[in-house]
């Protein structure tokens, strides 16, 4: 055993930990936090694949834009005077039933299938020189189209979340 | 049965491509879990983000572990863009609802219009 396969599984054993506590807890307030450690984790597997532009990125947007977003809602929509926080569930077992059958069926499948995959076939190096070119060339309109969904979402969002039209 | 184990066991400890798709698999499960389940909207929210962090690492995974080239790692940046988006709306019309409703609990919004 490496330091990398130690690495990945601590950063693996706190992803998949905090998202059952995501999953699980009673309290909102700390599904949302443990939500933090499920990015950070998700951050620290995506350094291990060699995808250091994106880790960055993954914590300045998701920690840094989503889950503050998602802490707003929580306080803006429960009676956090009133100590409301608890949140229901429904049916739980036939989900569970059908949640552990799709997570059995694609673990086993992606083991049968991938077991001996091997090694990287490229050495660790920098992505931000290669990523910039390609959104810059082969995947301009995308990134184009990207930008005008931003915009539009930023719009509607301000638009959709106004209190009531005078009118 | 002992012999799948076995070889289980061994190849358990040196991490390849298919260690990242099982973390993926589980994380995706736990999301899909949260999305069917949960009654506040929010938390299905919360639900939808593990879904597509579990995507992402699966693209960059393949990424990685293929013949060196970037495009899963793109697919990725795509993936949190419009995340990004999808979160900003999403709370908006969550927040209009609680306007409207007082209760953010799907199950108890079921009416389109008055």
């Amino acid at each position: 055993m490496q330091l990398f396969d130690i690495v990945f599984y601590v950063f693996a054993f706190i992803t998949v930990v905090s998202a059952f506590i995501v999953v699980f807890s009673r309290n909102i307030i700390y599904s949302a936090f443990s939500l933090l450690f499920t990015f950070f984790g998700v951050a620290g597997l995506y350094v291990l694949l060699s995808a250091d532009f994106l880790a960055v990125t993954q914590i300045l947007i998701y920690v840094g834009g989503i889950l503050v977003l998602l802490l707003f809602g929580v306080m803006l929509t429960n009676n956090v005077i009133n100590v409301d926080l608890k949140t229901g569930t429904i049916q739980t077992v036939p989900a569970l039933l059908l949640v552990a059958l799709v997570a059995g069926s694609l673990s086993g499948l992606f083991y049968s299938t991938w077991k001996d995959a091997g090694i990287p076939a490229s050495s660790i190096q920098t992505t931000t020189h290669t990523l910039g070119e390609l959104l810059m060339t082969s995947y301009l309109l995308p990134f184009e189209i990207a930008s005008v969904v931003l915009l539009v979402a930023l719009i509607g969002a301000a638009l959709i979340s106004r209190r009531e039209r005078k009118s | 049965m002992e012999a799948f184990f076995n070889e289980f066991l061994q190849w358990l400890p040196n991490v390849q491509l298919a260690h990242f798709l099982i973390v993926s698999a589980l994380l995706f499960s736990l999301g899909i879990y949260g999305i069917v389940t949960r009654r506040n909207a929010v938390l299905v929210l919360m639900g939808v983000e593990l879904v597509l962090n579990a995507a992402n690492i699966n693209l960059i995974a393949f990424s990685r572990y293929s013949a060196a080239n970037f495009d899963g790692q793109v697919a990725a940046v795509f993936v949190i863009i419009l995340a990004a988006a999808e979160a900003a709306i999403a709370l908006a019309i969550v927040l209009n609802i609680y306007h409207r409703f007082q209760t953010i609990n799907i199950d108890e919004v079921s009416n389109l219009k008055e």
